[in-house]
């Protein structure tokens, strides 16, 4: 069911970039048009009222072609000046001229234009593979124009982060991205992979992105995402990760800012001892309302999964945390754990939870647990009893419960660029 | 130094101090004991200063100041100390980085440079031997994990670090055995001097047999009913409390 919203965004922003795509593209355009974006109240977005946002926010008039940023723009953006592959993607599109990709022996990076062309069975055999009944899985594959299209052969451990930054130019008029990325990690591959997005300018910014991601037999694969971005920045992304025997996959996501944030990351653990980790930190304030869902589906024995999302949250911002594990019946020994745990601060913010379990197998381990609560009272006057201000112990305390997150990141220049931001956000 | 009279306060809305009276004078031992439920450790946490007891009269001088004026972080940076009962668990924070950003506040205050990486633990290895604590204890998780007379030595070695004018320890003794217990008092003996006072909380004579106290004081109903020299607690251990309170509470039924 649509409405005036959905013609726009199908009618104004369908590109033709990928003609490999177009048929995929078009029935993804049909596909949307029928169900319309999450309606309100709707279970799965019960409290990220995306369809109202989006609507009150958005004309959805036009693409924006902008793609002239400056350079130093750019520069004061990146995490790390000094990496080696950074790729830049403005309003959805690939920029060759700001972008670095050394040559790295067993990695391939394309824009999803060229990768198209240039790989087109490896394409075909995985585009599309992971997309689920969610309305954003549809608006992505109908309006994407590019992405990042990365593939690491088999046996490469490739020590190499690659940085994708998502830029919207909303200097302007509103901006919009529709980036769809395919990561592949063959057969004992090693890859970390880092996205941030950025939105540039005063004006609205809408980011829906989606990652396909394949993590073959033995592989290992690092997946950070980082959303310290401006209030005028509305987010919906998607990661759909599928794994294979002994592969490993860790997720970091991390919410500083931004205006209505979405995220769904959907696992499928379809092999034996696989590891799947779910990492989360959200520091809000302001009206920023982050949503995390996650899901992960064990679907063969012995696997492992751990998921541990912390948040912080002040003024009046909203915290949203939805952690579903699927056990099948075939998936005995499975070992999964999930844990969310918040402190607010304020109590104009608010924060809801919900952990959801659904077990099939006899013979498994499983935990979940969530808290929400303040600073302990107890451990603050421990601190001042030492001499130590009520505000800096605070920070103290602050710091330590969201380091637990942090400190889990395996690059060191993200993890130092992160550090810089919680302790000065924490006051620490 | 401290100058306590007519202390009087309580927790929501129990009465717990009824007019304690007090002083303690630098170099002194203080020993303040009692029956269980009596107001001692009421009275360790208003000497620093924790918000969940309302002093409702009375009042405490510090050094000359208005101790109840100050703020918890304020009276330790004053030199006030208190060793917990039962020390938090601090998961995350390290006892090296917490008690560098003690010390270093606490010297801000006094108007002392701060102490850089290898001056701090230079001066931490010197006050570890004090108290016989290991290195690896302290760059964990603070008192996470630690056992109990574990705890109770890190607080003294916290005291070390700190150097107050006043340590009041609350019930530093209790559930540690007898090694332990000798580890502690030692430490806190060597952190004697003339320009210190220390009060010691206690239910039990053992640690006074260690900590050697100038005064003893004997707590009950939340008012100081007895007070003498060390031979008091010899006899309260002999004895027991049940001939005071005997006494008090005949005194009152007049």
């Amino acid at each position: 069911m649509s409405g005036a919203l959905e013609e726009a965004l199908i009618g104004n922003l369908g590109g033709d970039d990928l003609p490999l795509l177009q048929q995929l593209k078009e029935e993804a355009k049909s596909e949307f048009i029928r169900k319309g974006l999450p309606k309100f109240r709707e279970e799965e977005y019960k409290f990220t009222p995306i369809a109202k946002t989006l609507e009150k926010n958005f004309s959805f008039q036009s693409i924006n072609k902008v793609q002239q940023v400056d350079a130093d723009t750019l520069e004061s953006v990146k995490i790390d000046p000094a990496a080696k592959i950074t790729l830049f993607f403005i309003n959805g599109v690939f920029s060759k001229e700001h972008s670095t990709i050394k040559d790295v022996e067993g990695l391939i990076i394309k824009d999803m234009k060229s990768a198209s062309v240039e790989n087109k069975d490896q394409v075909l055999a995985h585009f599309g593979k992971l997309n689920d009944e969610d309305s954003f899985t549809a608006l992505n594959t109908a309006l994407t124009q590019d992405g990042s299209y990365i593939e690491v052969e088999k046996n490469a451990s490739i020590d190499i982060p690659v940085y994708i930054y998502h830029i919207n130019t909303a200097t302007e008029v509103e901006a919009y991205s529709f980036p769809r990325n395919l990561f592949i990690g063959n057969k004992s591959s090693k890859v970390t992979v880092i996205e941030k997005t950025v939105t540039l300018g005063g004006n609205n910014a809408f980011i829906n992105s989606l990652n396909e991601i394949f993590v073959r037999e033995n592989a290992h694969f690092n997946h950070i995402r980082i959303q310290n971005d401006t209030e005028n920045a509305y987010e919906v992304t998607q990661s759909k990760v599928y794994q294979e025997d002994n592969s490993n996959y860790s997720s970091f996501t991390f919410t500083l800012s931004g205006g209505m944030i979405r995220n769904n990351l959907n696992i499928i653990s379809n092999g034996q001892n696989c590891e799947s980790n779910m990492y989360g930190l959200y520091l809000l304030n302001g009206k920023t309302h982050a949503d995390n869902h996650t899901s992960v589906d064990h679907k063969q024995p012995n696997s492992y999964s751990n998921e541990l999302y912390k948040g912080i949250l002040d003024g009046k911002s909203r915290g949203v945390f939805n952690g579903k594990i699927y056990v099948r019946q075939e998936a005995q020994k499975t070992n999964a754990f999930q844990s969310n745990n918040n402190i607010l601060l304020a109590d104009s913010a608010t924060l809801n939870t919900k952990p959801q379990l659904e077990i099939w197998a006899d013979d498994v381990k499983c935990s979940h647990g969530c808290t929400s609560g303040q600073l302990d009272e107890e451990a603050i006057f421990y601190l001042q009893a030492r001499g130590i201000s009520k505000e800096k112990a605070m920070g103290m305390l602050l710091y330590a419960f969201a380091n637990d997150v942090v400190e889990k990141l395996p690059v060191e220049a993200v993890k130092n660029y992160l550090d810089e931001i919680v302790s000065q956000r924490l006051n620490s | 130094m401290l100058k306590i009279q007519n202390l009087q306060a309580r927790i929501e809305e129990k009465e717990i101090l009824n007019g304690i009276n007090l002083e303690v004078k630098p170099g002194e031992v203080h020993a303040i004991m009692g029956p269980n439920g009596s107001g001692k450790s009421t009275l360790a946490s208003v000497l620093a200063g924790r918000e969940d007891y309302e002093v409702t009269g009375g009042s405490i001088t510090f050094k000359g100041e208005d101790l109840l004026e100050l703020a918890p972080e304020e009276r330790a940076r004053e030199g006030v100390f208190l060793a917990f009962q039962y020390p938090v668990e601090i998961p995350g924070v390290t006892t090296t980085n917490f008690l560098k950003t003690a010390v270093n506040q606490v010297r801000e205050h006094n108007g002392l440079p701060k102490l850089d990486a290898v001056s701090f633990l230079k001066e931490m290895k010197s006050k570890m031997k004090l108290v016989e604590i290991d290195q690896s204890l302290l760059s964990r998780s603070l008192n996470e994990g630690f056992s109990g007379g574990e705890k109770k030595r890190n607080e003294i070695f916290q005291m070390a670090m700190l150097e107050p004018k006043l340590a009041i320890l609350d019930e530093t003794d209790s559930g540690l055995d007898i090694d332990a217990l000798k580890i502690v008092a030692n430490g806190v003996n060597k952190l004697k001097s003339e320009d210190n006072a220390t009060i010691v909380v206690t239910h039990y004579q053992r640690l006074l047999d260690y900590i050697v106290p100038d005064f003893v004081h004997v707590l009950y109903k939340g008012k100081i009913v007895k007070s003498g020299g060390k031979e008091l607690a010899l006899e309260l251990e002999e004895k027991g409390y049940d001939w005071i309170k005997e006494a008090v509470d005949t005194a009152e039924a007049v």
